[in-house]
């Protein structure tokens, strides 16, 4: 268990990593997306893994599995869900308004000139 | 425990519903609305800032709910200092936009407005540190509509990579709240600074992990220096008042820093030691040069702003870093100074911008603007205060910033990179403004002998519809730059509260005490019903849990 949730959120977090680097801005928020995943996963294990727990109080229960994080990750889900809803819609007007897909504008499409700090269009970088 | 200090959260949430629902055809009952709102956020601001004034730490329990088990609310001089400042600052850049004509150029400016304000409001009074990310999203999920306001493509293509960059923001930040919570089996920052000061010396892994994570996740929102790369191009590109009012965003990270790290990792806590000295200290010298060098570099004017908004974080971070209570004080007040003038700055680049017809805020030569004086007048003042040069506030700032970085280790350069930076400052403020206002009349003297290039300038530089300008937006930013002036003349009074700031986030044990001893809900009716949930004994036993960590019930208490 341990392991099957350790790994899922290091090869979910490498994944969404690596498409976050990407240049375009559908893999890019689908690595957001692997990212959020991740973190939820996380959230979950950071009240210590406890298989078939009850979250709530009963009688006669011992042992107990932590409810917040429950909450913590629901939240998490929902702000996730919210800010991707809200990130794909910038994406999509971005989109349509420059003709291209590209996170930050490269002037011959080059990703090696990639600098993050290069003004949108290139004309008029700071 | 008062009701009021839930308003400066709650009211303009209810505005901003209202205006959503009720008054968005309706401009004139939206703006009402709006400027009622903030003007009343800043009494209540100034009231529970004038409650703080004396020491007083109150806490509210939402839902009245006991301190680690609830959410609350904690006022205190830092958090009311900063209520107040956010609304003194969103009053003038509300005027502002108004009297500019920007809240029409889009749809619901005014209640993106409102939720911003809750969000950033919200940041500053909750005592919870998951609380505290919420928040952080109600500010960026309004700055995402704000940053996009009018739309255009450049802004777009901004506005993406802003939200980009915040959300692995944000992920970062939940994944430094789970450590947190793994670590010590609470959120609430009083519980937290409770349980993280039980912890023995081994076993600290995790921890630490935890206290990096989080100064990485608030260095992304203070734009401290390899994690500023968001800030430029969304500042410059997104609406003049709203870059505005973004100048307190970036305060909002500063503000995280210093109650986390005077609160939960104070500094003579051994397993943070060296995060400040070690790494934030050359992290921020490094922010303020690159932020000045990028105003000398930068070819428009609205870049040279979001630089010198970069150069002025790594100043106040300077002051943080140092981590003493003169150092803590000094940032606030450069803080405070820095918001002012970064808001007047944005304003009047807007203004530049606009009058200056087609060739934007572009350093390149142009006929002179409208009101050019006026501007000019403004500008200089606001340039002035910018840089550091007497005699206006950013010159006591510096002073202070300087004064109380002297018994540090790295003394000499945080003075030689302050001192040169500021001269690199000076350079690119004043090439940039003898460019836009004085270079002006030149060209027009130049044009006025080619008549054949009249037409040409007439195109270019095309006088607005409006036939003279419009007063409100010079009020607001006068509005601010007087705000600058009365932190200058006020400076000793005004140090004299920053220091009982100081003083009060260096002597933690009130506040802890306060919002752990707050009453509430009688929980022993929860449960199995033998236990007193809210009573002291039971909170120590707590700390003992999450100090240990590894069990398998939950560490809250049951």
């Amino acid at each position: 268990m341990e392991l099957l949730v350790a790994s899922a959120v290091g090869v979910m977090t490498a994944a969404g990593i690596y498409l976050v680097l990407r240049l375009r801005t559908f893999p890019v928020i689908i690595g957001v997306s692997l990212l959020t995943y991740a973190v939820n996963v996380f959230l979950f294990a950071s009240g210590r893994l406890a298989m078939d727990m009850p979250p709530i109080l009963r009688d006669g229960v011992e042992n107990y599995t932590d409810p917040l994080p429950q909450a913590l990750v629901l939240t998490a889900i929902v702000i996730s869900f919210g800010m991707t809803a809200v990130v794909v819609i910038i994406a999509l007007g971005s989109w349509l308004a420059c003709d291209d897909d590209f996170v930050e504008a490269v002037e011959q499409h080059d990703p090696r000139t990639k600098s993050a700090d290069r003004a949108p269009r290139g004309q008029d970088a700071a | 425990m008062s009701h009021w200090m839930t308003l400066p959260v709650v009211l303009p949430a209810m505005l901003a519903a209202i205006i959503v629902l009720s008054a968005r055809f309706h401009m004139n009952l939206a703006r009402t609305f709006s400027v009622a709102g903030t003007v009343a956020l800043t009494l209540v601001a100034a009231g529970l800032f004038w409650r703080a004034s004396d020491g007083t730490i109150d806490v509210y329990a939402l839902g009245n709910w006991t301190a680690p088990f609830g959410i609350v609310l904690v006022t205190d001089r830092l958090s009311t200092l900063m209520l107040l400042l956010t609304s003194l600052l969103a009053l003038p850049v509300l005027l502002y936009a108004i009297g500019s004509g920007w809240d029409k150029r889009g749809w619901h400016f005014h209640a993106l407005f409102q939720f911003q304000l809750m969000g950033i409001n919200g940041a500053f009074l909750t005592g919870d540190a998951f609380n505290l990310f919420v928040f952080f999203e109600v500010l960026l999920i309004a700055s995402y509509g704000l940053m996009i306001h009018a739309g255009g493509a450049e802004r777009l293509r901004a506005g993406v990579q802003y939200v980009l960059y915040n959300l692995l923001g944000s992920t970062l930040f939940l994944f430094a709240l789970g450590t947190l919570y793994a670590e010590t089996g609470t959120l609430n920052m009083a519980d937290l600074a409770e349980r993280v000061s039980m912890m023995g010396p081994d076993a600290t892994a995790g921890i630490r992990v935890a206290s990096v994570l989080l100064i990485l996740v608030f260095a992304v929102k203070a734009a401290v220096l390899p994690l500023h790369f968001w800030l430029p191009a969304s500042y410059s590109e997104a609406p003049g008042p709203v870059a505005a009012l973004f100048a307190i965003m970036t305060k909002v990270g500063a503000y995280s820093i210093i109650r986390f790290y005077t609160l939960v990792f104070p500094p003579d806590l051994e397993i943070t030691q060296g995060l400040f000295g070690t790494w934030l200290l050359p992290a921020a010298l490094l922010t303020l040069t690159v932020g000045m060098v990028g105003v000398l570099g930068a070819r428009r004017l609205d870049r040279l702003v979001a630089f010198s908004v970069i150069g002025s974080m790594g100043m106040l971070l300077i002051a943080v870093s140092v981590f003493t209570e003169t150092g803590i004080s000094a940032a606030l007040y450069y803080a405070l100074h820095s918001t002012l003038a970064t808001a007047a700055l944005f304003l009047l680049v807007d203004t530049v911008r606009e009058r200056r017809g087609g060739i934007g805020a572009r350093l390149q030569d142009a006929t002179p603007i409208m009101g050019g004086p006026l501007v000019a007048g403004l500008f200089f003042a606001a340039a002035i205060a910018m840089c550091g040069l007497p005699p206006l506030s950013g010159f006591v700032g510096k002073l202070l910033v300087l004064d109380a970085a002297r018994d540090n280790a790295l003394a000499v350069w945080v003075w030689a990179v302050v001192l040169s930076t500021s001269l690199v400052a000076i350079v690119g403020f004043g090439r940039a403004g003898s460019q836009v206002f004085w270079k002006a009349h030149q060209v027009a003297a130049t044009r006025a002998d080619g008549t054949e290039r009249d037409a040409e300038a007439d195109l270019d530089n095309a006088p607005d519809p409006e036939p003279s300008p419009a007063a409100l937006p010079m009020v607001a930013i006068g509005a601010l730059i007087a705000g600058l002036v009365a932190l200058t003349v006020a400076a000793g009074p005004v140090k004299r509260t920053l220091d009982a700031t100081a003083a009060q986030l260096f002597a933690p044990e009130p506040y802890i005490t306060t919002v752990m001893s707050t009453e509430g809900k009688d929980l022993s009716g929860y449960g199995h019903g033998d236990e007193g949930y809210g009573d002291g004994e039971s909170k120590g036993d707590d700390g003992a849990h999450g100090g240990s960590a590894d069990d398998t019930s939950d560490p809250e208490g049951h």
